[in-house]
């Protein structure tokens, strides 16, 4: 159990990177978890196809949380392609944490995935569907 | 950590009782099994297990239907079964026991069958904030469809039910008051006697939701003077797949079938049938053979302890989880703080770790609870936190596992600050 709060993820959960608001973003969007309640709105400023910055905000868990603050460190300064191109691997990858067997966590740590892909894709697309599958 | 108190021994040696529970015996990663989410699904005593393993492998044939021996042996266990629990909440009759699934689809049962037949525009089903959604949608549903409408009695800032309207709400149109008897969140006992009281001379019918009283505490329906009453074999030490709708007879015997099929008619024409009496006409199809007659089980079994002597234990057990949760910094509580107005359920906050990670931190102790909004959203959108967590205690439950629940929730706060 303890693998799953690993120093990495408790100091993101307790001081998260890019958490706070855009005055002008460029894409704003948010979704949360119907089944505990948790919030995760994410905005980016985008210029020339780049993303130049990324700040999220809401509540939720230490896994939503961290997944939410490392996932915002990589926005910044990717390419929209490439940010539509994040994979539920990628994710997994970067917050390092052993979630294979615990099907209702891993929807904490792909929230913040899911309100990207929802911003850029469109809510109810295949793109975010593809997350819960 | 201090002794457990020894005065819990006059009531029942639970160190005794828990070698009845198979799956207690078991460690969870090297550590015992504390298990303090009985408030979603109790655990099951060998007796039980073995009267449902022991009905396929001995008994198992249909219901009502074969002259054969093995099918009447079946009917006469199955029968016997809804007697237990009718003798267990105090009902006048076994026929007034009515065989569901769950308390859900019991609560469904009547608010479509009875709230079809009777409710009206500008009805009033009266129901409360801290409603089970089981107890709050089925209600919404045939408000939807016959133009009543949901009028909640309030809930005070101590997760209490505020009474002081209540014959003003029960005047207004009530045909029928909807309230939990205990509260799988708050741990509330509400007063339903006097409740249903006050109800019947505002000429409303008692609808109670049992699923967290009637496994705890003494229930005799008769007593408190209620019209139905619907709870969960699963929550009591029995198997899931079975529950319970208790209703008066006459009430009952007015009410038109919910579902149709096999048992519940009485002749059947190509284009019209006439229904079975009581209780077959509310137990359409096949009914959960086994799991009634483990939950006959479940009922002796804790007949056999007492139903007063676990209340009282229970009790004991909330006023040192009352106590000890006091103490735990950055802890709130939601619920009552006297303990005579509450059961053993604890759902509280922790500040600063959400209770998702407060479950997962104390199932690395072996400790089970659980987070989230308990199907009470209603109730945590009044006290402003969209979840919670929530210890609830059992007849198995030990003294020394709210010390080990303490140490988890203060080791969980100190990895986040």
């Amino acid at each position: 159990m303890d693998d799953l709060y690993r120093e990495l993820i408790l100091e993101h959960a307790r001081q998260p990177h890019n958490f706070g608001t855009l005055a002008a973003p460029d894409m704003r969007h948010e979704e949360h978890n119907p089944l505990c309640g948790d919030r995760v709105r994410i905005e980016l400023q985008i210029v020339d196809d780049t993303i130049v910055d990324v700040r999220f905000s809401g509540r939720g868990c230490a896994i939503s949380q961290a997944a939410a603050s490392l996932l915002t460190d990589e926005l910044r300064g990717m390419s929209v392609a490439a940010a539509r191109a994040l994979s539920k691997d990628d994710v997994l990858a970067l917050i390092g944490i052993p979630l294979d067997r615990n099907p209702v966590r891993i929807k904490c740590a792909l929230l913040p995935l899911k309100t990207l892909k929802a911003g850029l894709y469109g809510v109810g697309s295949a793109e975010v569907a593809a997350i819960d599958d | 950590m201090s002794a457990p108190p020894d005065h819990r021994l006059s009531l029942f040696d639970v160190v005794a009782l828990r070698r009845e529970f198979p799956i207690l015996q078991h460690a969870q990663a090297g550590k015992p099994l504390a298990f303090l989410d009985s408030a979603a699904s109790s655990q099951k005593p060998r007796r039980v297990i073995d009267a449902h393993a022991d009905f396929y492998r001995q008994t198992n044939a249909n219901v009502h239907r074969g002259v054969y021996r093995l099918s009447e042996e079946a009917t006469f266990a199955f029968e016997r079964a809804r007697g237990k629990l009718a003798r267990f909440i105090g009902a006048a009759s076994p026929r007034e026991v009515i065989f569901t699934r769950n308390a859900t689809e019991a609560v469904n049962l009547v608010a479509r069958s009875w709230g079809e037949a009777n409710l009206r525009p500008g009805d009033t089903i009266v129901v409360s904030a801290m409603e089970h959604h089981s107890n709050l949608v089925p209600w919404q549903m045939v408000a939807q469809r016959t133009g009543a409408r949901l009028r909640g009695v309030p809930v005070d800032g101590h997760g209490r039910l505020d009474l002081t309207d209540l014959d003003r709400i029960l005047a207004d149109g009530a045909r029928i008051v909807a309230l939990t008897h205990q509260s799988n969140v708050l741990g509330t006992i509400n007063p339903i006697a006097l409740i249903a009281e006050r109800a019947r001379a505002a000429g409303a019918l008692v609808f109670v939701d049992g699923a967290q009283s009637v496994p705890h505490m003494p229930v005799d329906v008769q007593a408190l003077g209620i019209d139905f009453l619907a709870f969960s074999g699963h929550k009591m030490c029995g198997p899931t797949g079975i529950g319970v709708l208790w209703g008066r007879r006459a009430i009952l015997e007015a009410m038109p079938p919910f579902l149709g099929g096999g048992s519940m008619i009485r002749t059947v024409e190509l284009e019209q049938s006439t229904y079975a009496d009581l209780p077959a006409r509310f137990e359409a199809g096949t009914p959960a053979i086994a799991e009634a007659i483990a939950l006959g089980e479940a009922a002796d079994f804790l007949s056999e302890v007492g139903m007063g002597a676990i209340a009282a234990y229970e009790h004991q057990l909330a006023a040192q989880a009352l106590e000890r949760l006091r103490d735990v910094a950055g802890l709130q509580l939601i619920g009552p703080t006297d303990v005579h107005e509450r059961g053993a359920i604890f759902a509280f906050t922790l500040d600063g770790v959400h209770p998702h990670d407060v479950a997962q931190i104390l199932d690395g102790d072996g400790i089970a609870v659980r987070a989230g909004h308990h199907c009470c959203q209603p109730l945590h959108a009044q006290f402003g936190v969209p979840a919670t967590t929530r210890a609830s205690f059992y007849l198995y439950s030990l003294p020394e596992e709210i010390d080990r629940l303490v140490a988890a929730l203060t080791r969980a706060r100190a990895m986040f600050t």
